[in-house]
């Protein structure tokens, strides 16, 4: 618990955070940057998980375990979706949703 | 004290996060990004979860990051502008975002979250360990060995897929 800061100003920030992702998610149209807006959004949704098991539930540790898995699952997400766009700026010479319309190569 | 440095944190998350979806050139959105990312870790550091503050830099800022700024490497241009946003897609983006933030916000300041008042459980980096390959109540053998497989899975598939015919 970090003293003098209530649950509430950190989820906020948490939650401002996800915000933000999500709009560059909408916004953007360049595959690397959507793909920067998911990280944050991942990113807001483990300060989350932390800080509810910190200030609520103290004598478990299931918000921290969720955090550690959630990591490694937007580790394998981010290696694969770059290995997609690699393959597709190999193939179409570019990165932008709207040229990528189909999925033959 | 403690409280000036969580504002200063937040600051730098907020501020470095909003120039990460709004700056127009892609790497430095990466290094934005990381930096975010490095402020995320301090509030771990603060909140006294070391290990995941720990994972969090070396996995999130050595890893994921790296890997970002290498594609772009692979795929752009270093210098190339992005498309500039249309201000009616940026309208739309940002009304959606900024309504789902205030219907967030006002259900977090209606609610009243109600700590169970528990002692603090260990959490060394033994006790973690334990933990996650422990078989009994609360361990987490199971997860930890599908993350392993789904590891391995998107290695193979991350090689498959961005090989060269």
């Amino acid at each position: 618990m970090i003293e003098g800061i209530s649950i509430y100003q950190i989820i906020t920030v948490s939650t401002i955070m996800f915000f933000v992702g999500a709009y560059g998610f909408i916004s953007r149209k360049n595959l690397i940057t959507m793909l920067m807006a998911i990280e944050l959004m991942l990113n807001a949704v483990n300060i989350n998980f932390v800080a509810f098991n910190k200030y609520l539930h103290p004598e478990n540790m299931q918000g921290h375990f969720y955090s550690l898995f959630i990591i490694a699952i937007a580790a394998a997400e981010a290696a694969v979706a770059i290995a997609i766009i690699i393959n597709l700026y190999r193939n179409l010479h570019s990165i932008d949703v709207e040229d990528v319309n189909k999925m033959k190569h | 004290m403690e409280t000036i440095i969580f504002y200063i944190i937040s600051v730098i998350i907020l501020v470095f996060s909003v120039l990460t979806v709004t700056t127009n050139k892609i790497l430095r959105a990466a290094v934005y990004l990381l930096f975010t990312l490095v402020a995320t870790a301090a509030f771990y550091f603060m909140m006294e979860y070391e290990f995941l503050a720990a994972v969090q830099l070396t996995v999130y800022a050595g890893g994921i990051v790296v890997l970002i700024i290498f594609s772009i490497l692979l795929t752009h241009q270093i210098n190339l502008n992005l498309e500039k946003i249309y201000p009616a897609k940026a309208l739309i983006a940002g009304g959606s975002a900024l309504i789902g933030l205030a219907v967030i916000l006002l259900t977090i300041k209606d609610n009243s979250f109600t700590p169970s008042g528990l002692e603090k459980s260990d959490n060394s980096v033994n006790a973690i360990g334990r933990t996650l390959l422990s078989y009994g109540d609360g361990g987490y053998i199971l997860p930890f060995e599908v993350i392993s497989v789904l590891l391995l899975a998107a290695m193979i598939g991350a090689i498959v897929i961005a090989k060269k015919k």
